[in-house]
């Protein structure tokens, strides 16, 4: 595949994330970040944040299998989901985090549990879509191109 | 994770270099990152390098303090999270800011007002709600460039009080020019300053070395803090409180000036609004105190009264107009409260109009006030027991006493002709100075229990307006609880006769509304000579008076109760039984036997509550330095103070005054 068709296929697929609402502006900023000096900086913080989110829902999902669930323990973690979801970007984490967070306060156990899911279901969605990213990426870059600045118009 | 802040090589700059560094400027800005999320460290780190400013990263609260504390100068600014596992954030920036006083921005994804309320309180100088945007971390600079102003100026302030400060002011003025050869980076207008603030505390300690900056340490500020505890909060000079620290190498100036940020501290949490609860429990304290012996109020009526004192407004006006609606018509004078804060001059637009007319409502006040005071003696031992515990933590509670307390002495003051023909300061200065006095000047009485109570206060109320001269230099400096003066005509004029007019310029907020009252006692009691031989306070009198005026109740055991205090000599028989039993005082010389009922049974209360404690306490530290007296009589007082009884008091009392009213 020519470099110019592959810019143009990441670019649509950056865009189409946006206009999903996977990704928000703060995807942006980090994209911004990134630089000749830092040429993987997106693509090490969103490793980060796959590494810790794992841990994160793992714990979670343990937490709320408990005879009696810690709603603390659960809060600080959803809580904590929510700061680093919110910080990359994962627009749909971060709002499905809110939500659960409300049912936590409620102490509601059955849509806390329906959240859990849901936080899961979107965290994968959301990996895959980056992973893919990322890939087109790389392809782009092995093929000597750079890649082209998402403008940001409005999501 | 040590910054990389190439300290002690620069050369010493000279204006031109320092006007290179002002072009940088703010590049190179030390950060400090705080942050169990790795996602977000790593994303506010590249963010603050991009801003071109020096950064570490700590992803454990701890860690982070262990690099504040190894590299005293080494940070600018730091930016931490709120919740983290091993140390709520709130508890770090309370750490920093009293130990290194930087300044500090919280980060949370947490956007409750109530979050960010408690960023405001514990003293953040910005609250960042994550995703953090570049553009938030671009100004942190600010907050650098302004504490170093704020500082600045306050040791500049603090110098010039303390030293007198021409040296000093005139060193300062060279600092903007001079070199500090301290730091390297870009921070040098700025840094230079603090640096020079050092040097400054170096050059007056005529150290030729340049010392490092205190750090205070956990153990330091432990120290520190029972220093000023046990010298009193309003008494607390850096010189005594260097004095009893004893730490080799601290010097005045070091001790000054986290005096000052801890004053500021203290102030800042106690203008957190007091619950109800809390208030009422010291209210009652405070009632107490008012009317039991001024030694059991000095020391622990200053907390209890520092807590009492932070009574809601509302309450406060309620109480003030149910008691004093129904002088009113006898009086004609409606003591309008308005708040906590203005009790002191609610006191002393009431001396000044109301001269007389205080005295005259007599009948109706003794049954409310016997009644009044009866209420509390039931609560008072098991306020006791709790307030014990409650005390230690409450800084509030010395605000919350004196102004309790005052407001109980507005109470009473209502009734009590103001004109008593001797001024209502006259003796004893509030809160520590009292003490002072109560030793000093046999004859005075104590009124003012302020400065035992501020103590843990810095801006507590205690500080009354100590114009009491000589005696009590210190207590003018201490900010009051909060607002003006609560203590009018404390200011003391000496135990002349004459009519001292109520002014407000008391500094002393809640401590002051104690003094008053104590004043006003002493007045009423016409002492025609500052003759306070009246030993013990007759708690034991049941004087059938409970009907006689407020006024003329209050009297004497007002004066009973200064004279306990006042007079230093050991008369105090406390004939205290165990625990409940009533104190009994002996009064002896006090002239207004109508000292009614009020009194005694205000007197009883406080000496059945205070019983063991507050009897054994006056006995004992009327032998002890002033010092010794108010913390001992402080921490009596705060065991007085519960929440549920103050509630219950109030409700009574309300219910006493309406009632009577009807």
């Amino acid at each position: 595949m020519e470099l110019g068709l592959m810019q143009r296929r990441l670019e649509d697929y950056t865009k189409s994330l946006f206009m999903e609402g996977l990704l928000d502006a703060q995807f942006l900023q980090l994209q911004q970040l990134q630089d000749e000096s830092n040429p993987g900086f997106v693509g090490e913080v969103v490793s980060l944040f796959f590494d810790d989110s794992e841990k994160l829902l793992n714990e979670l999902t343990s937490a709320m299998d408990q005879q009696i669930v810690d709603f603390r323990k659960v809060d600080s973690y959803v809580h904590q989901f929510k700061g680093s979801s919110s910080s990359i970007g994962a627009q749909r984490i971060k709002n499905v985090c809110i939500l659960f967070r409300n049912y936590i306060e409620e102490q509601n156990i059955e849509a806390c549990l329906r959240c859990l899911q849901q936080v899961k279901q979107e965290y994968y969605h959301v990996k895959s879509k980056l992973e893919t990213l990322f890939r087109l990426e790389q392809q782009v870059l092995a093929a000597g191109g750079s890649i082209p600045a998402i403008e940001v118009t409005s999501f | 994770m040590n910054p990389s802040c190439g300290k002690g090589s620069m050369l010493t700059s000279s204006r031109k270099s320092s006007e290179v560094v002002l072009d940088q400027f703010p590049a190179g800005l030390r950060v400090l990152v705080v942050d169990d999320d790795p996602t977000c460290l790593k994303i506010v780190e590249k963010m603050l390098r991009t801003c071109h400013y020096e950064v570490t990263t700590c992803n454990r609260a701890e860690s982070a303090l262990a690099s504040l504390q190894a590299n005293r100068n080494g940070f600018d600014i730091v930016i931490s999270d709120v919740h983290m596992p091993d140390m709520d954030g709130f508890k770090l920036l309370e750490l920093i800011g009293l130990e290194m006083d930087l300044p500090v921005i919280m980060m949370s994804a947490d956007d409750g007002k109530q979050v960010v309320m408690k960023g405001v309180t514990h003293g953040a100088c910005d609250y960042l709600i994550k995703p953090i945007r570049i553009e938030e971390l671009k100004n942190i600079w600010q907050h650098v460039v302004r504490k170093r102003k704020n500082e600045w100026k306050e040791l500049e302030q603090s110098v010039s009080i303390e030293d007198g400060g021409d040296k000093m002011q005139k060193q300062s003025e060279d600092v903007d020019y001079s070199s500090s050869a301290n730091e390297v980076g870009n921070w040098k207008s700025s840094k230079r300053r603090k640096d020079d603030e050092d040097e400054l505390e170096d050059k007056d300690d005529t150290s030729t070395l340049k010392k490092p900056r205190v750090v205070w340490s956990v153990e330091l500020h432990q120290q520190f803090v029972a220093a000023v505890n046990q010298l009193g909060i309003d008494k607390a000079v850096p010189k005594k409180i260097l004095e009893l620290m004893n730490v080799p190498g601290l010097t005045r100036e070091n001790v000054a000036s986290h005096l000052q940020k801890y004053r500021l501290y203290l102030r800042r949490l106690s203008g957190v609004p007091q619950h109800q609860g809390g208030i009422n429990a010291s209210f009652i304290g405070t009632q107490d105190a008012t009317f039991s012996p001024i030694s059991s109020l000095t020391g622990l009526d200053l907390r209890a009264l520092a807590v009492a004192g932070q009574l809601p407004e509302q309450s406060l006006s309620t109480l003030h107009a149910a008691s004093f609606a129904r002088p009113s018509p006898k009086s004609g004078q409606p003591v309008p409260m308005v708040d906590q804060r203005n009790i002191f001059s609610f006191n002393n637009s009431k001396f000044k109009t109301g001269e007389g007319q205080l005295r005259q409502p007599n009948l109706g006040n003794s049954n409310q006030m016997n009644l009044l005071h009866g209420i509390p003696t039931t609560m008072e031992p098991k306020q006791l027991a709790e307030l014990h515990q409650s005390f230690e933590n409450m800084s509030n509670m010395q605000a919350s006493v004196c102004q309790s307390n005052s407001l109980l002495m507005h109470r009473g003051s209502t009734r009590f002709p103001p004109n008593m023909g001797q001024p209502l300061v006259s003796n004893g200065l509030p809160g520590g100075l009292v003490l002072r006095n109560i030793s000093a000047e046999n004859g005075r009485g104590l009124g003012g229990y302020a400065s035992p109570v501020s103590q843990t206060t810095s801006s507590a109320a205690l500080t009354f307006p100590m114009n009491h001269g000589p005696e009590l230099p210190g207590s003018n400096s201490f900010p009051t609880l909060g607002s003006p003066p609560g203590i009018p005509s404390l200011t003391q004029k000496g135990p002349s006769k004459e009519d001292i007019p109520v002014n407000s310029d008391a500094k002393g907020s809640s401590a002051g509304g104690i003094i008053p009252g104590y004043y006003l006692l002493n007045d009423l009691q016409q002492l025609q000579s500052n003759d306070w031989e009246v030993r013990n306070v007759g708690l034991a009198f049941n004087s059938p008076q409970n009907t006689s005026s407020l006024t003329g109740n209050l009297e004497n055991p007002a004066s009973s109760l200064f004279v306990q205090q006042g007079i230093s000599s050991g008369s105090m028989r406390n004939s205290s039984s165990g625990g409940g039993s009533k104190v009994s005082y002996l009064v002896e010389g006090t002239h207004h036997q109508n000292l009614s009922s009020i009194v005694n049974s205000s007197v009883r209360i406080k000496s059945e509550s205070v019983a063991d404690t507050g009897c054994q306490n006056i006995l004992y530290t009327q032998h002890f330095g002033q010092e010794d007296l108010m913390s001992v009589l402080l921490k009596q007082v705060s065991t007085f103070m519960t929440l549920k009884f103050f509630t219950n008091w109030c409700h009574l009392l309300l219910l006493l005054l309406l009632f009577e009213g009807a």
